[in-house]
């Protein structure tokens, strides 16, 4: 291969002096720029083994001793300092003293929205609007276990029906029919009782025995007018809010099947500061009382 | 010096030479991935509570593999503020030491699932699955109701003797009562003593609401509710998660 280094006569440059079969090939070098940024990138990389943690299996830590899992502590407890004086004020105050200090207030609020976007809304809704299928909304003024401060925080605290807490709200609806506490004609009756409730029956008959059926069955949890009962969350049966949809299919369902939604203890998840901060976010969302 | 580094021309006329340069060229970048992994015992930190994987629960994690779900959801919290922050304690190399392969993932379309667990209530996670929308007006995830069918459950014990041979230290008690224990921990009246005492801190229950049959929805949503609980990390200190 004759490597004879020219000078091309058409562009002026030089070429690389290979040929093949009367072909020459121009030498056209990487632009200075790249070839430099090209170097410091390695020399870059040679200072970054020699300072970071680089080269496995060694245990090499590098002249800085750095690591990500070291970081990382100091890095919350530097953050959480910050807070701590905060946090320390909002753990003493309860959600009722928090909601009455402007300066905690705010400090709540902003949390609190924080602390429910990332917890809360998936179940309740990015606005506290709940979802049909056992989701309660929380920005009505319509609480299966109150919506006083201290209500929401209990709820919050301890969840409902989880297994996971002794303390968990909630108890055991019977499953009416499965459990063979009412006959399906029975079942009809009741729901069509409780479509009466609120004005929607369209057989009286039929509401008339639900009637006597409701009043040995259900008053004891949902009232005699089926007000409900918050100390056992036994929804209001004469509104138009419904958990599980409100139409007679829905109805039938519920009493045959029973309800029971779970929301998880959040006491053993979050901390004091925070579960406060949720209650006066909760709690100002419409329905606080 | 690099004289030598020339001459390229002897490589490229001597087949053999060449060949022979190729191989150790390569076997280099391969020992580079390779070797580490014979290490493995002694670079994987030893942590309390991890477990391998329930019948029901191995199920429901080919489920999250068949349908992909590692495509949109990550499970690996890595050791920054903001994710310690909104997901919990960052990861462990131990928390996916029976995953076979391992569910990281790459991309976050949707938030990331290594600590789920516990997170919601199985009846919202079946509502979610059935139809995301329902529940999160705001989801771009497809709907995934079609798992209300009934889980295929005929390959379970070898699934899980497949997991044997790849290290998971399933015993042999566990393969032979494999899919008696994946009906147990679905149906929550079901007698479950076996089952306990093989998988410590698994949870029976009618993940889907429905307990008269065991579906898939049931699988998927026992593996989702068991992600990322096996470690207690109020018990355990960084110190402790040591690399031995």
């Amino acid at each position: 291969m004759p490597t004879k280094v020219e000078k091309d006569s058409i562009t002026g440059r030089m070429t690389t002096g290979h040929e093949w079969d009367g072909l020459k090939e121009l030498n056209t070098p990487l632009p200075k720029w790249w070839l430099y940024t090209f170097y410091a990138c390695i020399a870059f990389a040679v200072v970054w083994m020699v300072v970071y943690p680089a080269i496995p299996m060694t245990g090499a830590r590098g002249l800085t001793g750095w690591t990500a899992r070291g970081a990382i502590g100091p890095e919350l407890e530097a953050e959480r300092a910050k807070q701590e004086p905060m946090l320390a004020k909002l753990r003493a105050a309860t959600p009722a003293e928090i909601a009455a200090d402007p300066e905690l207030r705010a400090y709540a609020m902003a949390g609190g929205r924080i602390a429910f976007a990332n917890n809360c809304a998936g179940c309740h809704g990015a606005g506290g609007q709940g979802a049909t299928g056992g989701f309660p909304s929380l920005a009505d003024d319509d609480w299966l276990y109150g919506g006083s401060y201290e209500s929401i925080h209990t709820t919050i605290e301890h969840g409902v029906r989880n297994g996971t807490d002794s303390d968990a709200r909630g108890i055991a609806m019977p499953r009416f029919l499965a459990d063979g506490l009412l006959k399906p004609a029975e079942v009809a009756d009741v729901a069509e009782y409780v479509l009466s409730l609120n004005g929607r029956s369209t057989d009286a008959a039929a509401a008339g025995r639900g009637e006597t059926l409701f009043a040995e069955n259900c008053v004891s949890c949902h009232g005699e007018k089926g007000e409900g009962n918050r100390d056992m969350g036994a929804p209001r049966l004469s509104d138009q809010v419904w958990l599980y949809g409100g139409d007679k299919a829905s109805l039938v369902q519920s009493i045959s099947y029973s309800r029971a939604g779970v929301m998880p203890a959040w006491g053993s998840r979050l901390d004091p500061a925070v579960i406060n901060m949720l209650t006066v976010y909760v709690h100002s969302l419409g329905g606080g009382e | 010096m690099f004289r030598f580094l020339r001459d390229h021309g002897i490589i490229e006329r001597n087949l053999i030479l060449m060949g022979v340069l190729t191989l150790i060229t390569v076997s280099i970048g391969g020992l580079v991935q390779i070797v580490p992994l014979f290490t493995m015992e002694t670079t994987i930190e030893r942590v309390e509570g991890v477990r391998p994987y329930t019948p029901l629960e191995l199920t429901g994690r080919d489920i999250y593999v068949r349908e992909g779900c590692y495509t949109c959801h990550s499970q690996m919290v890595r050791p920054f503020r903001d994710e310690a922050e909104r997901y919990g304690n960052y990861s462990l190399a131990a928390e996916s030491m029976y995953d076979h392969p391992f569910q990281w993932g790459s991309k976050r379309t949707g938030p990331d699932l290594a600590r789920l667990g516990g997170k919601y209530s199985d009846d919202w996670h079946a509502a979610h699955l059935r139809s995301p929308r329902a529940v999160v007006p705001e989801s771009v995830m497809p709907p995934y109701a079609f798992l209300d069918r009934p889980l295929d459950t005929g390959s379970i014990a070898a699934r899980m003797k497949a997991q044997q041979a790849l290290g998971t230290p399933y015993t042999d008690e566990m393969i032979a009562n494999a899919a008696a224990d994946l009906e147990a921990q679905a149906r929550p009246d079901a007698d479950a003593a076996g089952f306990s005492g093989r998988y410590a801190r698994a949870r029976q229950g009618s993940f889907d609401g429905n307990a008269k049959e065991v579906t898939e929805m049931d699988a998927l949503v026992a593996y989702l509710q068991m992600l990322g609980t096996l470690v207690q990390f109020r018990d355990v200190t960084t110190d402790q998660v040591r690399q031995q």
